[in-house]
C-alpha cells in the first residue's frame, strides 16, 4: 500500500482509539466525582457514618452541590469528623442549616442532605455545622422497632 | 595491496558438545577469489560467520584486516562488518522492501549521503548486476537468480573490502549459474574487492576461484589452486570432486553389513 | 525443567535487551516503521475487535437482562454491562484476540525473517535488529492494543452491541442505562484500571510473540511452533495476570 495512504489510515485508527477512551470516558464513567471549579470547606461531626464514602455526593434540595472529600474521626468527642466541600457557587448555606446522612432508596448508595436553616449569616470555609443527623442504622432502627412492641405490651 | 586480508589461525569450534572446526587454518588473500569447498553439514557457513564476528571461536584466532574479531567490541563489530558484504543462500532481501531500497537500505543506514547521491549509487550496482529495470518490483516477485543478483548488488553498496558468497549455486539455473559466476568474477575484477565463495559445486567454484580449500571433519583435507586440487593423490578428495556415489565415504550408512542384518532375522 | 529456566532467562534477557533499545540513540525516531508497524498490527485487527466487541455485548445484555428482570431490576442493566465491560471483558477478551490475531502474526513474520536469513542480513550489514525490526513492532503493540480495547468496549456498550439489545429490543429505559452506568463506573477506579490492564496485556503480547518469532529455528516447523506457542503462552499470561491485576487493582484479596 502506498505510504500516504498507511499514514492516513493509521491517523484515523488513532483517533478512534482515543475518541473510544474519551467516550468511555465521560459517557460510560462519571468523571464528576471531584467537586469543579472553586470550592469551599465545611465540617461536620456524625456520631455514625454507615458506609458514607469519601466522594459521596452532598445534596441540598436533591441538587449536587458537592462531595465528601475526608472521613475521620474528632479527637475529643469520638465522633466522626467529615469534610464537606462544596462548590463556590453555592455559598449560600445560612450558619444554622442542618445536614444528614441519608440513603438513596432503601439499600442505595449514602449521600449527606444539607436542610437550609434560616440564619441570615452563611457557613464559610472552615465552618462546622452544628445540628447534625447521623445515619439510619437498620439494626438499630429494627431493635428499636422490637423494644417498642414489647414495652407497649407490657403497658 | 598484498598478503592477507582475513587470516584464520588454529580455529576450534564447538557446536554444543561437537566439534565443527578443530584447528583450521585458512588465508584469504587481498583482492583474489578464494573458494571454500565441502560436503553439506560441514559448517561452511559457520566459517563465515567467524569471520562476521556473529560467531567466536573457542580457540584460535580469527583476524581481519590485522584485527582480531572475537576481541572487538559490539561497536568494533558493526564498524568491521560495514567493511564486509555478504551473499546469503536465500538472498535475504528484506521482504517490505522494493528492490531499490533493499540496495540503497545500507547506504541509508550508513553513509549519510543525500537520496541524490544514494540514487546514483544503488542505481550503478544495480546497473552491474543488469537488474536496473527491476528496482520498483517487490522481493516476492523476483526469481531466486534475481533475488541473489539483488542481493549481490546490495552487498557490494558500501563499497566493501571483502564479499563473502555463502551458496551463490545452489538451486540454480545453468543461466544463472553462469550470470552470477560472471558476476563474481566481475565484482572481484573490477571493483578491487576480495572474494570468498563457499559452496559445494565443484566446478562451477572451480572455474574461478584463484584459490581454494576443501574443508571436511573440521579439518582442511586439502589446498591450493584448482590444478593442485585437482591432481590431489587423496582418494577422498577425488571422490568429492569427482561426485561419486561410492568410495571413502561410504554409499551405505554405516552399520551391521545387509547379510548380517537378514542372519540376525534368521532368513539367510 | 532446565530448559524451562533456561527459556525464562533468556526471554528475560531478551526482555532487557529489547527495553535498552527503546532508548533511541541516534536522533532519528523511525516514525515511518511505527507507523507501518501501527498499521499491520493495530488497523488490521480493528475489524475483528469490531466485530468481537458487538457480539460480546449483545450476548451480555442478553444474559444480564433475564437475570435482572427476575428481579425486576433490568434498568440496572448498564450498571452491569459497563462494569463487567469496562473492568474485565474488555481488556481480557481484547487482550486474547489480540494475541490470537496480531501476535501470532509478529512471531511467524520475525520467525520467517530468522529462517530466511534476513535478520542474519541486518547484522552483518551493521544495522541492530533489535532496533530496526523489533523496536517499533513493540511500541506498535503496546499503542495499539489500548486504543482496541477502549474501541471494543464502546462498541460492546454502545449503540450497536448491549444498547441495541437491551434498550432498542427488550426495552430497558435508555435513560436509565446510561444514568445507571454512568453512576457505578469510576473514572479512575473502573476505567483507568481497565486501560492499565491493557496496558499490561501488550506489554505482555508483545515480549512473548517477539520473543517467540526472534528465537524461532530457522525452518518452516519452527516458525509454525513459534506462532502456537504464542498464542498459547499471551492467552495464559493475559488470564493470568488479569487475575493477579484484578486483585491488586480492585482490592478483595
Amino acid at each position: 500500500m502506498h505510504n500516504r495512504t498507511v499514514e492516513a489510515v493509521v491517523g484515523f485508527f488513532l483517533c478512534l482509539g482515543v475518541a473510544a477512551i474519551l467516550l468511555l470516558t465521560f459517557q460510560v464513567s462519571d468523571l464528576q466525582r471531584g467537586v469543579n471549579g472553586d470550592s469551599y470547606t465545611v465540617y461536620a461531626n456524625f456520631e455514625n457514618t454507615g458506609g458514607l464514602k469519601v466522594g459521596s455526593s452532598v445534596n441540598l434540595a436533591g441538587v449536587n452541590i458537592g462531595r465528601v472529600t475526608e472521613i475521620g474521626i474528632d479527637e475529643q468527642t469520638f465522633e466522626s469528623r467529615i469534610a464537606l466541600t462544596i462548590q463556590n457557587d453555592y455559598q449560600i448555606l445560612p450558619k444554622d442549616s442542618s445536614a444528614s446522612i441519608l440513603t438513596a432508596g432503601l439499600l442505595g448508595e449514602k449521600y449527606i442532605g444539607i436542610e437550609a436553616g434560616g440564619d441570615l449569616k452563611t457557613l464559610k470555609d472552615g465552618d462546622t455545622v452544628r445540628f447534625t443527623e447521623s445515619a439510619l442504622v437498620l439494626e438499630q432502627v429494627i431493635g428499636q422497632f422490637l423494644f417498642n412492641q414489647a414495652s407497649a405490651k407490657d403497658e | 595491496m598484498s598478503g592477507n586480508l582475513v587470516t584464520v589461525r588454529d580455529v576450534h569450534f564447538y557446536r554444543g558438545k561437537r566439534p565443527i572446526y578443530s584447528g583450521v587454518d585458512i588465508d584469504i588473500r587481498r583482492g583474489k577469489i578464494t573458494a571454500i569447498l565441502g560436503p553439506s553439514g560441514t559448517g561452511k557457513t559457520t566459517l563465515l560467520r567467524l569471520i562476521s564476528g556473529q560467531l567466536k571461536a573457542s580457540q584460535g584466532s580469527v583476524e581481519f584486516d590485522g584485527k582480531n574479531v572475537s576481541q572487538l567490541s559490539r561497536s568494533g563489530l558493526f564498524e568491521l562488518r560495514k567493511r564486509l558484504g555478504m551473499l546469503f543462500q536465500t538472498g535475504a532481501l528484506l521482504t517490505d522492501l522494493t528492490v531499490f531500497d533493499n540496495v540503497a537500505y545500507p547506504l541509508r543506514e550508513h553513509s549519510g549521503k543525500s537520496e541524490k547521491e544514494i540514487f546514483k549509487i544503488v542505481l550503478d550496482k544495480l546497473e552491474a548486476v543488469g537488474l536496473r529495470n527491476a528496482r520498483d518490483l517487490m522481493p516476492s516477485e523476483l526469481s531466486g537468480g534475481m533475488a541473489r543478483r539483488v542481493a549481490l548488488a546490495r552487498a557490494i553498496a558500501l563499497g566493501p573490502d571483502l564479499v563473502m558468497y555463502d551458496e551463490p549455486f545452489t538451486g540454480q539455473d545453468p543461466i544463472s549459474m553462469g550470470v552470477l559466476i560472471k558476476l563474481i568474477r566481475s565484482v572481484n575484477d573490477d571493483l578491487g574487492i576480495t572474494s570468498v565463495v563457499v559452496s559445494h559445486d565443484v566446478d562451477e567454484v572451480l572455474s574461478i576461484a584463484d584459490y581454494a580449500y576443501i574443508v571436511a571433519d573440521g579439518k582442511v583435507i586439502c589446498q591450493g589452486d584448482s590444478d593442485t586440487l585437482r591432481a590431489s593423490q587423496s582418494e577422498w578428495v577425488q571422490q568429492f570432486l569427482n561426485g561419486k556415489a561410492d568410495g571413502p565415504v561410504s554409499f551405505h550408512f554405516p552399520g551391521p553389513s545387509y547379510q548380517d542384518d537378514l542372519a540376525a532375522e534368521g532368513i539367510a | 525443567m532446565t530448559t524451562f529456566f533456561a527459556h525464562l532467562g533468556r526471554s528475560f534477557l531478551f526482555l532487557l535487551q529489547l527495553l535498552a533499545a527503546l532508548v533511541p540513540t541516534s536522533g532519528k525516531l523511525r516514525l515511518r516503521l511505527l507507523t507501518q508497524q501501527i498499521w499491520s498490527v493495530g488497523n488490521q485487527s480493528l475489524v475483528i475487535i469490531v466485530v468481537s466487541g458487538v457480539f460480546v455485548g449483545m450476548v451480555l445484555a442478553l444474559q444480564g437482562y433475564r437475570t435482572l428482570v427476575t428481579f425486576g431490576a433490568e434498568e440496572s442493566l448498564g450498571v452491569v454491562v459497563g462494569l463487567s465491560i469496562v473492568r474485565e471483558l474488555g481488556p481480557v477478551l481484547t487482550g486474547l484476540l489480540f494475541a490470537g490475531r496480531a501476535g501470532s502474526a509478529l512471531a511467524a513474520e520475525i520467525g520467517l525473517m530468522r529462517a530466511t536469513e534476513q535478520i542474519d542480513g541486518l547484522e552483518l550489514m551493521a544495522v541492530d535488529p533489535v532496533r530496526r525490526l523489533l523496536v517499533p513492532r513493540f511500541l506498535a503493540v503496546m499503542i495499539s492494543l489500548p486504543l482496541l480495547t477502549a474501541i471494543f468496549s464502546c462498541m460492546a456498550i454502545g449503540a450497536a452491541g448491549a444498547h441495541l439489545i437491551g434498550v432498542d429490543l427488550l426495552g430497558v429505559d435508555g435513560g436509565a442505562y446510561w444514568s445507571q452506568m454512568k453512576a457505578a463506573v469510576d473514572f479512575q477506579g473502573d476505567v483507568l484500571n481497565g486501560v492499565i490492564k491493557s496496558v499490561v496485556f501488550a506489554f505482555g503480547v508483545g515480549w512473548i510473540a517477539l520473543y517467540q518469532g526472534y528465537f524461532a529455528a530457522p525452518t518452516s516447523e519452527g516458525v509454525g511452533r513459534a506462532t502456537t506457542r504464542t498464542v498459547v503462552t499471551s492467552s495464559l499470561f493475559i488470564l493470568g495476570s488479569n487475575f493477579v491485576l484484578t486483585a491488586l487493582l480492585f482490592g478483595g484479596l
